[in-house]
């Protein structure tokens, strides 16, 4: 398993895109070949440009009958030998999960863009959410983990696909990005380098494609076509894909190492950012587009003089949990302002020995820094 | 299973999971006779299922890439494979409920575009695996374990659904008539777009003994007696026929 730096799709500078719009270029910046997808508000402007780009590069795009055909066409695609992804929003990321469980235990590399809105159901289609970030983790049946990023910014919607690629071809897992419809739609300046650095699957001849001792726990992957007759099945299976559905031994080995291939490298999959922690007395953990209007919020308390930052988690799975606990140490209060009920909030307690306050709104509205400062001048 | 068709069993496989006197046994070796005829390479063949008794037929006895998928989704991750690499010859084997019941839907997709998959329903007309459940496929009045009075609906004809639905090539046999099954998987084969056989595989544990047909030979004997070809229908009743099942080559 290597990486390699390949030259950006646009000439080094910058650019003014859509969230939608960078998550795509960055998807073409990894290398994405294969795009199915379902259209659906608010993320239909990614399938749209990528339905462009791709007819434009060769590679392959295709509208599917539903989202549960388009994350099944990429897992196939995947196998073929495509950097693949699919982008929804909750009701479309809600049907696809059975086949995220499948990509999940057969360590398939996907990469799914959840452009959230306000939820439950069919909720304010057009209106912003993030309340689809524990489903992120735990919408399949069964122990198993994925990898999910919260951009922030236009910018990051390109830089986070692009590294949701490369690390879900290195450890051979479904990556999601976990937009909302606020990032989505936000129109801002995005910096492109000349080159970008991808990862690619770890390649050996007659390698077990499904079991590793030691390295790193993620085996090789072989694509179909290669001669290396695969057997991929949902069910439990051993090293060379043969099922196992019997054996206990077999179960519990699987599914202990799809955990821990991810588990044990979370140090180098999750990413924070600390703003103005050091002297902290109260901190704010926010993700999204709520950490912009957090980070507002913290600068002008701190004007008047309140001891406040904030922790930024760019990471939201594996969860950022020593990141977490390291502030809560620091500080006697942490507030968590969040679109939805308090999903994170009560994530960020497990960790902390401190006072956890969750901010929660589910109006369809983004969290305005006022709301976050009276929160803050109130504990 | 043959001497010679042995080379197309991934090694290690021992034996088929299928109840003595299952239809689908049979069509596993069919299917590979039919590849042995033509001298596929199965180094570029990718054999797709579902979930259910059927989906097992190809998965993991065939010596080529096989995927066995989720309940309903094999048309879906085939598409995707086939259409980034079209140089794979992709063949999707599995069973009518989970192709026409829960997958019904990407069945009539994925033949409307007509994309080059060589698509085999093992058709049992019920759910096998999880114990006799009703189908799409359930002739109305058959006796299954949701259905104890008979089934009150009618089922799909699958060859005029898909027909309707787009596919380019389209056929009907029982593993009782092998050497046009053969024929016929050899055509769909060498066909390029969405091809569907409908292949009637008799299930006596499941079917056979709710429907008075106790033993498996019972089975085999009347799908022998009722499939008819098109053209043998032309000259019977009403009546007569309604109790045939027709077979041939719809579309080719
Ligand atoms: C989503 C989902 N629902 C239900 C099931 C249970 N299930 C497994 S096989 C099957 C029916 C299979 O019937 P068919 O495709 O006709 O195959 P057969 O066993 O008859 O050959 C069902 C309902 C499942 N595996 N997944
Ligand atoms: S239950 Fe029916 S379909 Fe399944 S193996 Fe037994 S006979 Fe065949
Ligand atoms: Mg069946």
């Amino acid at each position: 398993m290597a990486s390699r730096w390949v030259k950006s799709p646009f000439p080094k500078g910058t650019y003014y895109f859509s969230g939608n719009e960078a998550a795509a270029e960055g998807a073409i910046a990894a290398g994405c070949r294969f795009y199915a997808g379902y259209p659906i508000t608010p993320s239909s402007e990614l399938m749209e440009r990528m339905a462009v780009r791709l007819n434009e590069i060769g590679g392959v795009f295709i509208q599917m009958e539903d989202e549960i055909a388009s994350i099944s066409a990429v897992i196939g695609a995947s196998w073929a030998g495509a950097r693949a992804m699919t982008a929804t929003s909750g009701p479309g990321f809600s049907l696809m999960q059975e086949s995220i469980g499948y990509a999940a235990f057969t360590e398939t590399p996907c990469v799914i863009i959840d452009v959230q809105r306000a939820g439950p159901c069919t909720g304010q289609a057009t209106k912003v959410g993030s309340g689809d970030i524990m489903q992120a983790k735990w919408g399949s049946h069964g122990d198993y983990q994925v990898i999910a990023l919260s951009p922030w910014s236009s910018q990051e919607m390109y830089d986070l696909t692009l590294r949701a690629f490369n690390l879900s071809e290195q450890y051979r897992v479904p990556a999601m990005v976990m937009a909302d419809e606020a990032i989505g739609h936000l129109r801002e300046t995005i910096r492109v380098a000349a080159k970008v650095e991808v990862w690619d699957r770890k390649k050996k001849k007659g390698g077990a494609p499904f079991d590793i001792e030691g390295e790193d726990g993620v085996p090789p992957m072989p694509s179909f076509g290669e001669g290396e007759r695969l057997s991929v099945t949902g069910s439990t299976h051993d090293a060379y894909g043969f099922r196992k559905t019997d054996d206990p031994k077999a179960h519990a080995r699987l599914v202990e190492r799809i955990n821990k291939k991810i588990l044990n490298h979370k140090r180098s999959i999750i990413e924070t950012e600390d703003y103005l922690l050091e002297d902290a007395e109260m901190a704010v953990v926010a993700y999204g587009f709520t950490a912009r209007t957090s980070l507002y919020a913290v600068k002008r308390m701190r004007k008047d003089g309140t001891k406040v930052g904030m922790l930024r988690l760019k990471t939201l799975w594996p969860f950022p949990d020593e990141a977490v606990a390291e502030i809560g140490k620091k500080v006697k209060k942490i507030i968590v302002p969040e679109m939805n009920l308090g999903q994170v909030a009560g994530e960020v307690k497990k960790y902390v020995p401190c006072d956890v306050i969750s901010l929660s709104q589910t109006n369809g509205e983004v969290i305005q820094p006022d709301t976050i400062m009276e929160m803050l001048r109130k504990i | 299973m043959v001497r010679a068709l042995e080379k197309y069993i991934r090694p290690g496989v021992k034996s088929t999971p299928f109840c003595p006197g299952c239809g689908h046994g049979i069509l596993m070796g069919l299917i590979l006779r039919a590849i042995d005829d033509l001298k596929m390479d199965m180094k570029k063949m990718l054999f797709v299922s579902g979930i259910g008794c059927a989906a097992w037929i190809p998965s993991p006895h065939y010596n080529g890439d096989t995927l066995h998928t989720l309940h309903g989704r094999a048309l879906a991750f085939a598409t995707g494979a086939k259409l980034y690499n079209p140089d794979l010859c992709v063949m999707v084997v599995s069973g009518d409920g989970d192709l026409s019941s829960i997958g019904g839907n990407h069945l009539i997709h994925a033949a409307r575009r007509d994309i080059d998959l060589k698509v085999i329903c093992a058709n049992n007309m019920i759910y096998g695996m999880t114990g006799g459940q009703a189908a799409s496929t359930t002739p109305r009045g058959s006796k299954t374990s949701t259905t104890g009075e008979g089934n009150p609906y009618r089922p799909f004809d699958l060859c005029k659904l898909v027909e309707g639905a787009g596919a380019t090539y389209v056929s009907r046999f029982s593993v009782t008539q092998p050497i046009s099954l053969i024929q016929s998987i050899k055509k769909a084969l060498l066909h390029k777009g969405f091809s569907f056989i409908e292949a009637l595989s008799p299930c006596p544990t499941q079917f056979g003994r709710r429907n008075l047909l106790e033993r498996p030979e019972d089975m085999i004997k009347d799908l022998i007696r009722r499939c008819i070809l098109e053209e043998e229908a032309e000259g019977l009743t009403e009546e007569e026929r309604a109790e045939k099942i027709i077979t041939g080559e719809f579309l080719s």
